[in-house]
């Protein structure tokens, strides 16, 4: 079982949302988070003049998958968040050890 | 003899400008960080109970009671004696001396809640509190007495000041900017720290209300209820609405057109048609307006290039615009309106009346300002401590947080 987690423009949530579920994969937890890549902060509109303002609004998916789904669902989260300028956030992908169902107890890949 | 409209027309305008100071609590807390918008809230709110006792225990004595030198009112009208239902024989003589008094009030108290906008974020609550008593005493008091008061020097020099241009606006701007030179810039500030203004929708909430109540504070110092106070009313609405659009141009031609900049420029049109409402033709309000816009518009970018940090712009915005609109009045007045005639009415004496009004209102706000300023700094320190100010003014000197009830 992996865990991907997903760093992307917040108006790619919907799109990225939407083509996971068409894989089959609904599961997932979203955090509205503030960060900064390569291209650091944004220039806002002050009274008179400009400020910068140095962590952009991002949001955070976290999926807990398959192994056989991962290629898969990267590629979709990459197709569906990607417009090819700096911002569009980043994928990292972590090993799960065990997942457990809180209602039945029920763990394993029949617990995801 | 008491006019029953004029007397409505006055209590209701005490009431719309007592609502400018919710108004502008809201105005500047929405400028400031999230973590001092209580404390920035209190300063405004706090000063309709301190300076609301104040006023009818000495302040409006000291500001309308019987002249001394033309520079202070005496102790006749202390704790309100002689101030009763019956109108004063010299002040809006159709309306109860109470209500002429409240109406007075209310600008007292504005006033000096409009230059907390220098010191948010980094002052000392009670320090706060000590310096705007001994600011009111000292520096309200005898500057309305000069330009409003009978026998005040600026009144019988002819400086026409119709509703605060140099009482309220350039007094507060003048002594905001030397309370932030005292004070020095916010911690981060120097080091190009972004400060930004974490709540947007409340500033332009604060500028309706302001705009709302001015109003009262215009169209209500007429005192009467009749042609002047539908002048001023007009004057009042086309100022701030010519300072609007220009301010927005300004943004747009910059990058955007943004609503933090249509709130500023209202503020600015409403400034500095104060002094003038009640003096020029309405339509005249609309240069005045433009103006506003323009030359407050540049003295935010200068002051931000000079990286100081008088925090909220009182001074570019109240100051500058007071000053802008007290210089109108000597170009635009026209008898017709209010009496007085300006520059294109052949009348250039006005205008150096109006320069010297100004030149003495702000540099006695400024340095007297400074001196209290100093004095508080010196007894009990004008400024939190370093981790005080880390946290928050909201914690550190209120125990509280404004958003609260998160399930964090």
């Amino acid at each position: 079982m992996k865990k991907i987690e997903a760093i992307i423009r917040p108006e790619k949530l919907d799109p990225v949302r939407k083509a996971l579920a068409e894989l089959g994969i609904m599961g997932m937890t979203v955090t509205e988070v503030s960060g900064r890549g390569r291209q650091s902060g944004i220039t806002l509109q002050w009274r008179a003049g400009d400020y910068k303002i140095e962590f952009l609004p991002k949001v955070k998916v976290e999926v807990v998958l398959l192994d056989e789904d991962l290629t898969r669902a990267v590629d979709t989260i990459i197709l569906r968040a990607q417009t090819g300028e700096p911002g569009d956030g980043k994928i990292f992908v972590y090993p799960v050890e065990d997942v457990i169902r809180i209602r039945t107890r029920e763990e394993g890949e029949g617990a995801i | 003899m008491i006019n029953a409209g004029d007397t409505t027309w006055v209590l209701i305008s005490t009431a719309l400008v007592m609502l400018m100071m919710p108004g502008l609590a809201l105005f500047y807390g929405g400028l400031v960080r999230r973590k001092n918008v209580l404390s920035t809230l209190m300063m405004s709110f706090v000063l309709l109970g301190v300076i609301g006792i104040l006023w009818v225990l000495y302040g409006y004595s000291l500001s309308f009671g019987s002249d001394a030198g033309g520079f202070i009112g005496g102790l006749n009208f202390a704790g309100l004696t002689n101030v009763g239902q019956a109108p004063s024989d010299i002040y809006a003589t159709t309306v109860p001396h109470l209500s002429f008094m409240m109406f007075q009030g209310m600008f007292a108290i504005i006033t000096v809640a409009l230059w907390t906008g220098g010191i948010v974020e980094r002052a000392k609550f009670s320090a706060f509190l000590v310096l705007a008593v001994l600011w009111f005493t000292v520096v309200y008091c005898p500057v309305a007495h000069w330009v409003w008061g009978d026998g005040g020097w600026l009144a019988k020099l002819g400086a026409l000041d119709f509703a605060g241009g140099a009482v309220v606006h350039i007094n507060a701007g003048m002594s905001a900017l030397a309370l932030a030179f005292l004070l020095g810039p916010r911690k981060g500030f120097k080091e190009g720290e972004p400060m930004e203004p974490h709540n947007i929708p409340m500033v332009v909430l604060g500028a309706g209300l302001l705009w709302f109540g001015w109003f009262g504070f215009n169209a209500g110092s007429a005192l009467t209820s009749g042609g002047l106070a539908s002048s001023a009313f007009v004057s009042t609405m086309v100022s701030a609405a010519a300072a609007t659009v220009t301010w927005m141009t300004l943004g747009w031609i910059h990058r955007r057109p943004s609503a933090l900049g249509v709130a500023t420029g209202a503020v600015a049109g409403l400034a500095a048609v104060t002094p003038a409402a009640g003096f020029i033709e309405p339509i005249m309000a609309i240069p005045i307006g433009i103006v506003a816009s323009i030359v407050c518009y540049y003295c935010i970018l200068f002051r931000t290039k000079r990286r100081i940090d008088e925090s909220l712009d009182v001074w570019a915005v109240h100051g500058v615009g007071g000053v802008w609109g007290m210089l109108a009045v000597g170009i635009f007045a026209s008898s017709a309106v209010g009496g007085a005639e300006g520059l294109i009415g052949g009348n250039g004496i006005q205008f150096a009346k109006q320069l010297a009004s100004v030149a003495a209102v702000g540099t006695y706000a400024f340095v007297a300002t400074l001196i209290l300023g100093k004095v508080v700094d010196l007894s009990i320190g004008l400024r939190v401590r370093d981790h005080e100010e880390v946290v928050g003014l909201d914690l550190s000197q209120h125990g509280e947080r404004a958003y609260g009830g998160t399930i964090l």
